[in-house]
């Protein structure tokens, strides 16, 4: 690549080069990862990367917004839709379309040399101009946008308003759930838990009338038998409980004859 | 160093939101491939303004940044609204048109 006349110096170089590879392993930390979140998380590091590359290219106010609104509020937007969602809905393995994910890395990975190839021997000869002198001319990066939005993309900037006022509508109808029944009252939930067959009250805790309270020790009824349901459910789902030792009971049963 | 790197840059960073958007399966990923895909067109626009010495590229940076904030508004209302039905936050499951 033969050297041409530009606008860049070394401290720009470094800092294309920092950021670039940055941005870089964030886009490809998020398409790797297999959770979600941490998907969410390596996206914000690759648009903060970004922000700094567009303020090295004369954009401070792009730079800016970038922040403000892809880091700060695009990217917390994704994470609570994912709390919404769930934290742990990872992708399934099954391939829906034979061959699909083969051939989308392999066409997706073409059209990455074709364009970085492309780009990159068609841009060689050109010169950059800078933007100092676009900017100076109305005293600033921003002001220099502020006249452009106000001046020629005026019409384009009152549309973005009507754009911007019907998503949130969009989302706000989208979202919101019209409930059909009335939300049941305390006094409903009481009726219900009595006519149930489950207990009423609440359940004994682990450990009572036993010689440990640890919570895998289920709690033993006035005949000495264990009572499975004070044994706390995910204890009893992996059937972790604690059984009863017979010798115990009786030690007890003798105790409390004894007095 | 030459400001062309600038639109390299974007174009790896476009081909590898195209291969997030094709590979994978969950819908919120898919959606951030799609604004890593924004982003990397965005960064184009800002590299030609400055070779170009013209003002005009950052401004339409800024208007595909607000279109990308409403479409990330709707598209987050659509998925939430589809979980709630269909219990599923993958690409696959919405097949109910299919037929």
């Amino acid at each position: 690549m033969t050297e041409v006349a530009t606008d860049t110096n070394v401290g720009e170089a470094v800092v294309f080069w920092i950021c670039s590879i940055l941005a870089v392993s964030g886009a490809l930390g998020m398409v790797l990862s297999r959770k979600a979140v941490h998907s969410a998380l390596w996206i914000a590091l690759t648009m903060i990367n970004l922000a700094i590359l567009y303020v090295a290219n004369s954009a401070p106010f792009l730079g800016m917004v970038q922040v403000i609104v892809y880091t700060g509020a695009v990217m917390m937007l994704f994470l609570f839709v994912l709390m919404v969602v769930g934290v742990d809905s990872s992708d399934s393995l099954i391939e829906t379309i034979k061959g699909q994910r083969i051939a989308s890395i392999v066409l997706g990975v073409g059209l990455g040399v074709l364009l970085v190839w492309g780009v990159a021997n068609g841009l060689t000869e050109t010169t950059s101009v800078g933007l100092d002198t676009a900017n100076a001319a109305d005293g600033g990066n921003v002001q220099g946008i502020a006249h452009l939005i106000f001046t020629q993309y005026l019409l384009a900037f009152e549309l973005t308003s009507a754009l911007l006022i019907t998503a949130a509508m969009g989302a706000m109808v989208l979202a919101h759930r019209e409930r059909w029944l009335n939300p049941p009252k305390q006094k409903d939930l009481s009726t219900e838990r009595f006519r149930g067959d489950g207990h009423p009250g609440n359940l004994p805790p682990p450990g009572v009338y036993a010689r440990h309270n640890a919570v895998d020790t289920p709690a033993l009824l006035p005949d000495g038998s264990p009572l499975e349901e004070s044994i706390p459910a995910p204890v009893r789902a992996r059937s972790d409980a604690r059984p009863v030792d017979h010798a115990d009971v009786r030690e007890v049963h003798e105790i409390t004859e004894g007095e | 160093m030459n400001p062309s790197n600038y639109v390299v840059l974007s174009a790896l960073l476009f081909s590898i939101g195209t291969i997030g958007v094709l590979v994978r399966r969950n819908a919120i990923i898919v959606f951030m491939s799609v604004e890593l895909m924004l982003n990397a067109a965005n960064l184009a626009f800002v590299a030609f303004a400055r070779m170009n010495g013209n003002l005009d590229g950052q401004v339409v940076a800024f208007f595909v940044m607000v279109v990308a904030a409403s479409e990330v508004v709707v598209g987050l209302a659509i998925i939430v609204t589809i979980f709630r039905t269909r219990r599923s936050a993958s690409v696959d499951e919405p097949n109910l048109l299919k037929y």
